[in-house]
């Protein structure tokens, strides 16, 4: 069991460095959209500030979103994830196992340079620590919801992006406003231990149950 | 004897002749529930207080937001059924309930903006009970785009299934959060939908409008049903009888 | 090994109203090879895949060693003893012939690299472990898939098309290797256009309507 994971691990890693478009275009999608709310609202530190939060927090689930289309799509494709559905192994470990690769690549990498962008939205440097952690527990819980609709639409030709979207973007709304709300609370000098909390317990329960439906989600999809 | 009957709904033949027995009973009682619920409702109920005669737009606002909810949990319970027991009426019962939970999402939310327009002097106030009821509108599309976009009937059956079983686990969560959300940025406003202490004159034509609303429901979805299992099984004997009697 | 029979019972498939095939019944026993043939379009490899466990049918039921495989310890059982290679050989194109063989094996038991690298060495493959699969052609990325008929393991095998895109000699050691498997106790139930005639023991299931 420890080896098939580790081995597994060690596969979407090799997958992930050869092909380091795959991880960067997200990135490079959440720094744009940043840079246009400025570009649309006028650059005044006080209004920027006051939107921040949500900005950052928009920008991150939609580039989450987008990243995760391709999640399963190339293994559909290719028939591994017939392998997959055939292997005596749950299936329900793989597909942790792969989101949460996908977790702390992505994830990692949006929490890694949310600082610098929410300074370029004037945030105050006080603010950044409740931002990463936020952002780390959230996009937790957006991978693992998002995979669910990824896995449903995967068999899906040309409108996969689109559907999962619309499936997916209503589920995010508890983490945006969990995000948000400590945002606001950290930037009034509130505690915000609360939100985390309550945070961790919905990256808990995603952790738990989600990868139960991401697995019904494949197998139906590599029926068809 | 409860475990045959459970088997016999999966036969889409018994589906269709019980339903057929149902159907004029079913009419008849809810045509005369909508009737004395909005007589009684429109006319006998007393005016409110502080609102006046608007607030008479509960009678059709509050059946059809209590129906929009729990005709999402009936496609997550179908959906259960259809891929615990693979019985084929789950599916059925979930596609056709879809819509109609849709519309009436959609009614929900168009005579809340319009008693918003008297009450907060403005269409769409960011109340948390409206704002609930459009994320359900969009998990209700989510839906049924889905159904749409998977050609093969019994992937997407299944597929729609997954997806109102995550729904239903989720909905709690949203409906909490929005609740929470709105104390945050709008304290302390003023809930029409929260009024402590309806009079008996009030709330009795709405709990008959609520009957009376689950009643055409029931109809509704009986007759989508029963059109949708014809077409299903357009090439089972039974129904080339039934259609060559009808003809 | 003798008693582990599969028996395939009045299997029946429909795909989106209209029927490919109907009241299907075969029994497999170890040592035998079977062709599952017919036009395009009459549930060849629906039937593989119902096989496998990938897709529900529609009425039926196989039974392997006794036990249906469609739910529970059966299912369990006939996939710790099956090799399915589909359509799409489920060979990743940014990975190694070595990483992508050692991949697919550990989903079931994991192998030494030496055993890999002879496994490659005998679909021609030897001097490529280590170049990605996307600078091979389609055949030898096909090779890749079949080296896993080269490695111990699995007693059972469908294959849907294996000697699609495969040359000459490919295909005639490919023949020769799934005989020998035969004989040696495996069973192998396959697809193919290209035509077995000229090679005994293979039994033929035709799908199809007779027209």
């Amino acid at each position: 069991m420890r080896q098939i994971i580790w081995l597994l691990f060690q596969r979407e890693w090799q997958l992930a460095w050869r092909r380091p478009g795959d991880l960067l275009n997200p990135l490079i999608f959440f720094a744009i959209v940043i840079t246009l709310f400025p570009l649309a609202v006028g650059p005044e530190p006080q209004l920027l500030q006051r939107m921040a939060s949500g900005i950052i927090w928009v920008a991150a689930l939609l580039a989450t979103l987008l990243s995760l289309d391709g999640l399963f799509r190339s293994d559909f494709e290719d028939g591994s994830l017939e392998q997959w559905v055939l292997s005596p192994h749950p299936l329900t470990l793989l597909v942790l196992v792969k989101v949460l690769h996908h977790w702390l690549m992505c994830g990692l990498l949006l929490v890694l340079l949310a600082p610098v962008l929410g300074l370029m939205l004037a945030l105050p440097w006080s603010v950044m620590p409740t931002l990463c952690i936020t952002l780390l527990l959230g996009t937790a819980v957006l991978s693992l919801l998002g995979a669910i609709g990824a896995a449903l639409t995967v068999g899906l030709k040309g409108s996969g992006s689109m559907l999962l979207a619309l499936l997916i973007l209503p589920l995010y709304i508890p983490v945006l406003i969990l995000g948000t709300g400590a945002m606001d609370a950290a930037l009034q000098g509130l505690p915000v231990l609360g939100y985390l909390l309550w945070l961790g317990c919905l990256a808990l329960l995603a952790l738990s149950l989600a990868p139960l439906a991401i697995a019904a989600g494949l197998r139906i999809s590599v029926s068809e | 004897m409860s475990w045959t009957f459970f088997h016999k709904l999966g036969s889409p033949k018994w589906f269709y002749g019980i339903s057929g027995k149902l159907l004029p009973w079913l009419t008849v009682a809810s045509v005369l529930l909508l009737a004395v619920g909005c007589v009684w409702g429109l006319v006998f109920a007393p005016e409110d207080y502080q609102q006046g005669n608007s607030f008479r737009i509960i009678y059709i606002h509050v059946p059809a937001a209590i129906l929009a909810q729990s005709c999402y949990m009936m496609l997550a319970a179908a959906g259960i059924v259809g891929l615990v027991w693979r019985m084929k009426l789950a599916d059925v019962a979930l596609q056709c309930a879809a819509p109609i939970g849709a519309w009436m999402t959609f009614v929900a939310l168009i005579t809340g903006s319009i008693w918003g327009k008297p009450t907060w002097g403005t269409y769409w106030e960011w109340d948390a009970r409206l704002t609930s009821m459009l994320i359900l509108l969009f998990l209700y599309f989510g839906i049924i785009a889905l159904r749409m976009a998977i050609s093969n009937r019994d992937t997407a059956a299944k597929a729609t299934a997954v997806m109102a079983i995550v729904g239903v686990v989720n909905i709690p969560i949203i409906k909490y959060s929005v609740d929470w959300w709105n104390t945050l940025h709008q304290p302390a406003t003023f809930t029409v939908t929260e009024k402590p202490a309806m009079p008996a004159e009030m709330w009795l034509p709405l709990l008959v409008m609520v009957l009376a609303f689950y009643g055409l429901f029931a109809l509704n979805l009986l007759l989508r049903m029963r059109l949708e299992v014809l077409r299903r099984e357009h090439k089972a004997r039974w129904v080339r009888e039934i259609l060559e009697k009808s003809a | 090994m003798s008693k582990q029979q599969i028996d395939v019972i009045e299997l029946a498939c429909e795909r989106d109203e209209r029927e490919l095939f109907s009241a299907v019944s075969f029994c497999l026993q170890a040592g035998e090879v079977l062709q599952v043939a017919g036009p395009n379009g009459a549930g060849k490899t629906s039937l593989l895949r119902i096989l496998a466990g990938l897709m529900p049918a529609t009425a039926g039921d196989i039974h392997f060693a006794k036990k249906s495989i469609l739910a529970g310890s059966g299912r369990e059982h006939w996939r710790r003893n099956l090799l399915y290679i589909g359509h799409a050989p489920a060979v990743k194109a940014a990975l190694t012939a070595e990483e992508n063989l050692s991949w697919l094996c550990a989903l079931t038991q994991p192998v030494g690299r030496e055993v890999i690298w002879q496994a490659l060495g005998q679909v021609g493959l030897r001097g490529f472990e280590d170049v990605p699969c996307r600078q091979l052609s389609a055949g030898q990325q096909r090779r890749v898939a079949l080296a896993r008929l080269y490695l111990p393991g699995a007693p059972i095998w469908i294959l849907d098309e294996p000697f699609t895109a495969l040359d000459q000699a490919g295909v005639l050691t490919l023949e020769q290797h799934i005989m020998a498997f035969a004989a040696s106790g495996g069973r192998v139930v396959l697809t193919t256009h290209h035509s077995l005639a000229h090679v005994a023991g293979v039994r033929r299931l035709e799908l199809g309507r007779v027209s």
